[in-house]
């Protein structure tokens, strides 16, 4: 029959306008800005309304996620940041867009590097959020973040992230990424605990 | 049987020309070079006689220092089996190679890209013109000797990052430093392209023959480049007459960053990410297809988890490309935005899992030479498993019946835009375009890769080639998408996910090396040549959007100009795949 298919059709996107209303009927208010509510909502059993509504609400961002790097420091008992990296420059070496530099620190008497940064400039305009410097880095010193609001009023001047921007403790690494915080910090105490039964 | 004796046919080729060919003997190659005068001859008997009616991919190769230019071609079967490689050379200053668009149309655009980046010329090519750059282009960039403004190095990573890195910005070399300024002669607003006057009287010469009784006025009209109905930046200049479409040529470029220079400039490794911006609807597809070539040079292959783990994602983007092609599809249909957005919804879902098993939600990155990068974390199978099982098959259903039978859907698609199934085998079409022809050419079957000979699922394709069986091939291959979804998370083992440890260098013995998968959009091929060094040598895309637009001209003809817009919504490009 001509226009049966139609309505048909009509008759999905009414089911769709109806479920809207009765679920949130049936749900009432901890459907919206709550956590729970956003996490049924972005389940995979979802019915009626999808939409998250940023900024009031976010998605839950899985451990994984990952948006720019960071450098990790310990804060050591002293209260001194000991940071991890040792500018061995292979996170500048695999950087796609090359946005990463490094100026390594030499020792003012022997003239010898030393292995720790002195500088370290990463240009998040070119950064292309692939995770390659946190993934190969051999010191666990570099890291991607969570964070994505980072819009700015001047790019000139703030989206050259120097040391001081690019620096946060362990502690943060670890709020925002726990299973890969515990699993490192288990083989780093497997290695250590190698180390000095071997000395 | 068929099989059996094409094969006869190509040895029987081989030896009738043997004199004008020889095999390339150099260690990681294959494939025969022809000599330039019998390249159309030959080609005209292996399609006739051995049966390799689909030329795939056409690749020039400069092999700089040496005076000389490699154009390769691949030639498959649509009936299926391994590529049969030809190679021709020329000279670096003089490069000129007969077209082979008199017997495979495909190639025009394919051949256009070459003389573009490359400056290879092919005599008898119909429209030989700049297809990614601009007219007026200086030099020709793919070509080893030419480097880009700012230049700095041959190959990264650039030595200026480390031990001494100084922060700098390229903008800070800029002549014109912080904003643009026109040179002094240049006025803007008079200013006409010179290429583009040519394409209009082009498009107008061509359609004087033929004119009706009733003498309207043929007219040019610009679909694009900023059209809502192109999906990004991209243009159709169509001659008119009336309503009706004379002729159409597509107009692309406006998104080319020359992928394939990066790419060559660039590590192995290095290419991964940018593999995700070629179709960024896909990006697990391009992953899948950069992984095989390399894997191929390197002859590592992945753990049985990891090969798993890639067909769920692979089938997963399939999933949510086709429906998300045909929530678009149906907005230039002019049904605006509902039946995209119940699309958007199941895409979002499986993107949630790309998020999680991957750390992004569209530029995956998450294939590496040998497996992938980490193990699905804790409860994304379970996920998985709800949505394939669940979820989307019933949401399937509910945007079938929703769409495939409304009436407006069917006026609109059904028999509008047909290419016959030997047009489509000629034009070089790939991807549910070919199959709704009627080809059932799908490459996870006719020459299957990673773990794809283990799966129970068929081939979707349609009879008529019109734009209602493109839709109707995408729903069908969902269909299957599940299937094997379905198949692959019963059996799924455990254990490693990577072979050896993550490198960040990785050695790539010489030779040449054609990966190609089955993507959402059809046939996406990765070619690549290493040298042994640390950096590709070649890296040339087969982008299947790009080679689809090819047919677009022939399905256009004699259409309504309304339907235009459908026609390219049905084809389903994505931009940065198309301009790379």
């Amino acid at each position: 029959m001509n226009g049966w298919g139609i309505i048909r059709g009509l008759g999905v996107t009414l089911r769709h306008f109806f479920g809207t209303y009765a679920e949130d009927l049936r749900r009432g208010k901890s459907r919206y800005f709550t956590k729970q509510g956003v996490r049924e909502r972005s389940a995979s059993t979802v019915r009626g309304i999808f939409t998250v509504q940023y900024p009031e609400e976010k998605l839950i961002i899985p451990e994984e996620f990952r948006y720019l790097p960071f450098l990790v420091y310990d804060e050591l008992e002293s209260g001194e940041k000991k940071i991890r990296c040792t500018s061995c420059g292979i996170c500048a070496k695999v950087c796609p867009p090359q946005c990463i530099w490094i100026e390594r620190t030499t020792d003012p008497v022997t003239g010898r590097p030393v292995p720790a940064p002195v500088a370290f400039y990463i240009d998040i305009d070119i950064c292309m959020n692939c995770g390659f410097c946190a993934e190969y880095c051999p010191f666990d010193a570099i890291k991607m973040d969570h964070d994505f609001e980072i819009a700015s009023y001047d790019r000139k001047a703030e989206h050259i992230y120097a040391l001081e921007k690019l620096l946060k403790p362990a502690v943060y690494y670890q709020s925002i990424r726990p299973e890969n915080f515990a699993r490192e910090e288990a083989s780093r105490m497997e290695k250590e605990a190698k180390t000095s039964s071997k000395s | 049987m068929l099989v059996k004796t094409s094969s006869d046919g190509i040895k029987d080729l081989l030896s009738r020309y043997g004199d004008s060919l020889l095999a390339d003997t150099r260690p990681g190659f294959g494939g025969y070079f022809i000599k330039t005068e019998q390249l159309v001859p030959f080609c005209r008997s292996l399609r006739d006689e051995a049966g390799y009616d689909y030329l795939s991919s056409v690749t020039g190769v400069d092999n700089f220092p040496e005076d000389q230019m490699e154009v390769v071609y691949h030639f498959y079967k649509t009936i299926g089996g391994p590529a049969f490689v030809l190679k021709v050379q020329a000279s670096r200053h003089e490069t000129v190679i007969p077209s082979l668009t008199p017997l495979y149309p495909g190639v025009e655009f394919q051949e256009c890209e070459a003389w573009d980046l490359l400056g290879i010329r092919f005599e008898g090519h119909p429209d030989l013109r700049r297809i990614l750059m601009w007219e007026g282009f200086e030099g020709f960039p793919l070509r080893k000797d030419w480097r880009e403004p700012f230049f700095e190095d041959e190959n990264k990573p650039f030595k200026s990052r480390w031990p001494d890195g100084h922060v700098l910005r390229t903008e800070e070399e800029n002549p014109y430093k912080n904003n643009v300024q026109y040179p002094a002669a240049f006025d803007p607003d008079q200013w006409i392209p010179a290429g583009d006057a040519a394409l209009y009287e082009g498009l107008l010469s061509l359609t004087k023959e033929g004119q009706s009784d009733f003498k309207t006025d043929h007219i040019v009209v610009n679909l694009g480049p900023q059209h809502p109905s192109t999906h990004g930046v991209f243009r159709m200049v169509v001659a008119l007459e009336g309503e009706t479409v004379l002729s159409l040529k597509p107009v692309m470029g406006y998104l080319h960053r020359n992928h394939e220079k990066i790419g060559e400039r660039n590590t192995f490794v290095q290419n991964m990410p940018f593999t995700d911006r070629l179709d960024y609807i896909s990006s697990m597809s391009n992953n899948f297809g950069y992984a095989l070539a390399v894997e191929k040079l390197m002859d590592v292959h992945p753990p049985e988890r990891a090969e798993y783990i890639r067909v769920i994602m692979a089938e997963l983007t399939r999933f949510l490309s086709h429906i998300f092609s045909i929530g678009f599809l149906l907005n230039d249909l002019g049904a605006f935005f509902t039946p995209a957005l119940y699309a958007i919804e199941e895409r979002e879902l499986i993107l949630d899992i790309f998020e999680a098993a991957s750390g992004s939600r569209m530029m995956c990155n998450y294939f590496r030479f040998g497996g992938v990068v980490r193990d699905l974390p804790d409860g994304v199978l379970g996920k998985i498993k709800d949505l394939v099982i669940d979820r989307l098959p019933r949401k399937l259903d509910e945007f079938e019946r929703y769409l495939t039978k409304n009436d407006i859907v069917r006026v609109r698609c059904e028999g509008v835009g047909v290419l016959k199934i030997e047009e489509a085998i000629g034009l070089s079409a790939a991807g549910p375009v070919l199959r709704a022809s009627g080809v059932p050419y799908d490459v996870r079957k006719a020459d299957p890769y990673s773990i794809y000979d283990r799966f129970d699922f068929d081939v979707a394709y349609g009879l008529h080639g019109d734009i209602y069986d493109r839709y109707l091939v995408r729903v069908e291959e969902m269909r299957q998408s599940l299937r094997i979804l379905k198949q692959a998370l019963r059996d799924i083992p455990g254990g490693a996910v990577m072979n050896g440890k993550p490198q960040y260098q990785v050695r790539v013995p010489a030779g040449e090396a054609y990966g190609r998968v089955e993507g959402p959009k059809g046939e996406l091929g990765f070619y690549v040549i290493s040298n042994g060094k640390p950096n590709p040598w070649r890296y040339h895309v087969r982008a299947p959007s790009f080679i689809n637009l090819t047919s677009l001209s022939t399905m256009a003809k004699n259409q309504k100009i309304a339907d235009v817009v459908a026609l390219l919504g049905s084809i389903d490009i994505v931009l940065g795949e198309v301009d790379r």
